[in-house]
């Protein structure tokens, strides 16, 4: 069952929901952020972070602390706090960025964050209590490109970075004013801050950007999409085994894991697919929607065409897409349940769309579905 | 007559002033290539050796008449990134009479047995294929094309575009 959330013909270029899931917040391709709660079956608007002065490119309300951050193409971001007023109070994140910020992800325990930027520089960013104030760490070294996406890993030090520069890199973002020193991991044991753990090709054949990455639930392997249509998993258990499949299909702009080896990518297709990870290779498990194509008898006849140009107002029988969304799928997020046990997971899309997909209920009413 | 020193020594001097200012070999000089930041491709590990697909040994099978078996030592030798234009040409002519030696019916059942790989790089030599047309050859490619799709789907095309290592 999907269940369909229109917020008018803008695209829906980011989101991200409230610890609750009651609220939610999204930028419709401009400089703002508009908060959303549900009431009953509706959307009411509940604030609008208007701060930034370019397009918002990435969004993330950390669950536990009720702490959003936006970050935006004028090379800034922002910490928004809900006071007691019920206002959301801005502070700007100096993060030292000469171009565009382009994503933005909270750690797993909320106290750090990471800014993946065009200036090929990774800002990880926490409070400073003295200046009481965000400061930022940057990460440079050796990325070449801007910084499409970021995940962290469950241990809240390292992170991964997926880059137009075809690679994927997991660095250390270790602070150690904010934590103390990790143990090892199946990356390495060796984590100072900015010191790149492993670094991946996105393909033997020398291209594809990267557009995102998703550490597993138990972070032991690391997921990414390529813009040549391909999913990869590295697998830093299994020797770094990299496992990737050149999909039939247009790529992918956004993947996380639903199940502790299974994963929902979605993209320029319009709708979401499940990859199967099994142990020595990535398959494709299916899309998340028939093709609710009706029986066309192939040839139109004339008299169909006059009747729907008469009815419709159309020139042409079919150019609605046979998804529920239309256009394709900028961002993936889960909703309920976490990483490796999802239950439901939302799409924003450039149609305007949210969309929430139940995987319980989607299992049962798609045969074919391979979860 | 100090004048006229004077006169040829200014001569002199203009024309070695407009020498200079017409002198335009500093523009030749690409400056970008020592800024830092550049990106730097990342060093071939493509074996120099490699020089493209076995000659011999398709032309042989070509004139077996087995066109189908050439066409996979084709697509399976070392058709990518070949660095010298000459020998990617000639890779590109010989692909080209390995698929024009091919009968439309025969293109299915070639198309099936091959593995997910070379169908990308078949993809590939498509394309090419369509950048120097010759003769009717653009229009078996695009059977080539339709049949290569029914199996491989839009991902080979994209694939077609974002390789950096090219055919």
């Amino acid at each position: 069952m999907t269940t369909v959330h229109n917020f008018g013909v803008s695209p829906i270029s980011c989101h991200s929901w409230s610890g609750d899931r009651k609220s939610l917040a999204l930028s419709q391709n401009s400089n703002e952020v508009t908060l959303f709660s549900s009431s009953g079956s509706d959307w009411k608007q509940t604030g609008l972070l208007d701060q930034h002065d370019l397009r918002v490119t990435s969004i993330d309300w950390a669950p536990k602390t009720n702490r959003i951050v936006t970050c935006s193409s004028d090379r800034n971001a922002y910490v928004w706090v809900l006071d007691d007023n019920n206002v959301w109070k801005k502070t700007l994140v100096l993060l030292r960025i000469n171009r565009a910020a382009t994503c933005v992800r909270w750690s797993p325990e909320e106290n750090k964050f990471a800014v993946g930027s065009g200036a090929k520089i990774i800002s990880i960013c926490y409070h400073e209590k003295e200046f009481d104030g965000w400061v930022s760490k940057h990460i440079k070294k050796p990325m070449q490109s801007t910084v499409t996406s970021i995940d962290w890993h469950p241990n809240n030090i390292l992170i991964a970075a997926g880059s137009t520069d075809f690679k994927v890199r997991v660095f250390s973002s270790f602070v150690k004013d904010v934590e103390a020193r990790p143990s090892p991991t199946e990356w390495g044991s060796k984590m100072p801050m900015g010191y790149l753990m492993k670094e991946f090709s996105n393909s033997s054949a020398g291209g594809g950007w990267v557009h995102a990455v998703s550490f597993s639930p138990d972070g032991s392997k690391l997921a990414w999409a390529g813009h040549d249509s391909s999913i990869s998993v590295a697998d830093a258990a299994n020797d770094m085994l990299v496992m990737k499949l050149k999909t039939n299909l247009l790529p992918m702009c956004s993947l996380t894991w639903i199940r502790p080896n299974t994963i929902a990518a979605a993209g320029h297709n319009c709708v979401p697919y499940t990859f199967i990870v099994e142990s020595d290779a990535v398959k494709l498990g299916s899309a998340m929607e028939e093709d609710k194509k009706k029986e066309s008898s192939g040839k139109t006849s004339a008299m169909d065409l006059f009747k729907n140009k008469d009815k419709l107002g159309q020139n042409e029988l079919e150019t609605k897409l046979n998804f529920t969304h239309q256009k394709q799928i900028a961002e993936i997020r889960i909703v309920g349940g976490q990483k490796g046990d999802v239950d439901t997971f939302s799409t924003c899309s450039l149609d305007g769309k949210i969309v929430v997909w139940n995987l319980k209920t989607l299992a049962g009413q798609m045969k074919g579905l391979k979860i | 007559q100090a004048y006229n020193c004077l006169i040829h020594f200014y001569k002199r001097y203009l024309q070695k002033m407009a020498k200079n200012t017409s002198s335009n070999v500093f523009r030749t000089l690409d400056v970008d290539q020592y800024n830092e930041d550049n990106y730097k491709e990342d060093n071939d590990s493509t074996d120099p050796a490699a020089l493209g697909p076995n000659d011999t040994l398709i032309t042989s099978l070509l004139a077996a008449n087995k066109p189908v078996e050439a066409l996979t030592h084709l697509l399976s030798g070392a058709t990518l990134g070949i660095k010298d234009q000459a020998a990617r040409t000639a890779s590109l002519t010989l692909a080209m009479r390995v698929l024009m030696a091919i009968k439309v019916s025969q293109i299915d059942d070639a198309v099936a047995q091959l593995d997910n790989e070379s169908r990308d790089v078949l993809m590939k030599f498509i394309y090419r294929g369509f950048e120097v047309p010759n003769e009717g050859s653009s229009a078996h490619l695009l059977v080539w094309h339709e049949k290569v799709f029914t199996v491989a789907g839009v991902g080979s095309i994209v694939r077609v575009l974002t390789d950096k290592k090219r055919v």
